[in-house]
């Protein structure tokens, strides 16, 4: 066998821990997954202790949900029809953003493999605070019928928090646009909260997630 | 197409040729030969596009069939190469210099059934399990729902009635 195939692309030996020689002939270690990304814990952020303020501040995020553009599964099919003319999501104010970095709004649009739920938890956790997920069909609830799949996770829930389940083998655009009203009427409500309960109980969804994410080849956490 | 099988009984080892349709036949060839024969079929036959490779798990007779297809643009039909190798040392010699996509299929076969073919690239690649530590999953002696509930967290099913007893109970409690 040749020494090409033992290499493991996702190891890059760019990546890997190493000592530099700078210009000036001083040494340092370099660790690029250490230096490049923050592994620091996710923070609480508490809700306004003024009331008024807090349900000021809810109705300010209700109505501006932006949603990433992370297809999984065949969900994702339906995301088209519903930003498009026909369903017109843009007069609920939901409009999708291409990065996590800028949206806040996750929707899980169908069954999750290990190897994407492994990137569907990296672009969870780059999203910003107050963050949302929808969770879409009954392959996030149960399994659906990948219930007794090898490859594909039973219920979402335990690895990310999840605000709003849409029910269905698939839902239409109209299932998903009740999603948003409903999710929509808990953020008013004061019970968009899921990004905090994933704050508070760390521990407990990383052991679940490096349970079957067996390669776990990046940050802890990264923001 | 029965002209082009009794051509190739005439130079390699063929059992099993059957013509499935006018346009479409299979044949088993020994393993040593199997390389050798697509090869032929490619560069004299015309078969010069390639279609698949697939493998059914015999774990009864405790061996792999593998089916090489190919497929000839001009004269529009299929041949099917069939090759049995065995099931504990699954070996076969990589025919990805025939053709680049062959590299894929085998780079598939090696992460879902354990098949080695040496010297292929990017064999040990994951290509869908990464960091699977388990046997390979496709193979018939994995249990997969098995699997799913010690690995993930089944939801518990509501309990289910079988509607015809179900409705025969409804409609006629006295019989």
């Amino acid at each position: 066998m040749s020494e090409e195939n033992k290499i493991n692309k996702f190891e890059n030996p760019l990546y890997a821990k190493r000592e530099v020689t700078g210009p000036d002939g001083e040494v340092f270690t370099v660790d690029p997954i250490k230096d490049y990304f923050s592994d620091a814990r996710p923070k609480v952020h508490e809700p306004n202790s003024i009331p008024v303020i807090e349900n000021f501040l809810n109705w300010a995020r209700s109505e501006s949900l932006w949603v990433l553009g992370f297809g999984t599964g065949c969900g994702s099919i339906e995301i088209p029809p519903l930003i498009t003319p026909r369903f017109d999501a843009f007069r609920f104010g939901v409009q999708m953003r291409p990065t996590p970095r800028q949206s806040n709004v996750f929707i899980i649009s169908g069954y999750l493999s290990i190897k994407t739920l492994k990137r569907a938890i990296r672009s969870y956790e780059q999203m910003q605070n107050p963050k949302y997920v929808l969770a879409l069909g009954s392959c996030t609830i149960n399994g659906g019928m990948y219930f007794d799949s090898y490859n594909t996770i039973n219920r979402l829930d335990q690895y990310m928090p999840v605000d709003v389940y849409i029910a269905g083998c698939m839902p239409r655009p109209e299932a998903l646009l009740a999603g948003f009203n409903k999710l929509k009427e808990f953020i008013k409500a004061g019970k968009g909260e899921k990004a905090n309960d994933y704050a508070r109980n760390f521990d407990w969804y990383k052991a679940n997630q490096k349970k079957i994410i067996k390669d776990w080849n990046m940050p802890d956490y990264n923001w | 197409m029965e002209n082009l099988i009794e051509k190739l009984k005439n130079i390699f080892e063929i059992k099993d040729a059957v013509i499935q349709r006018p346009d479409l036949c299979f044949a088993t060839a020994k393993k040593e030969q199997t390389i050798s024969l697509i090869t032929h079929l490619r560069d004299y036959e015309g078969f010069s596009h390639f279609v698949l490779l697939s493998v059914v798990d015999w774990i009864e007779d405790k061996q792999f069939q593998l089916t090489y297809f190919l497929n000839n643009p001009t004269q529009k039909y299929d041949v099917a190469i069939r090759c049995i190798i065995d099931r504990e040392e699954a070996t076969m010699t990589s025919a990805h210099h025939l053709w680049k996509q062959i590299a894929t299929y085998q780079r598939e076969l090696k992460e879902m059934y354990g098949i080695e073919f040496p010297g292929s690239p990017r064999l040990n690649e994951s290509f869908i399990l990464e960091g699977w530590d388990n046997i390979p999953p496709m193979r018939r002696d994995f249990d997969t729902k098995k699997y799913a509930e010690e690995t993930f967290f089944p939801r518990e099913r509501p309990a289910t009635n079988d509607p015809a007893e179900y409705m025969k109970s409804k409609l006629y409690p006295d019989e």
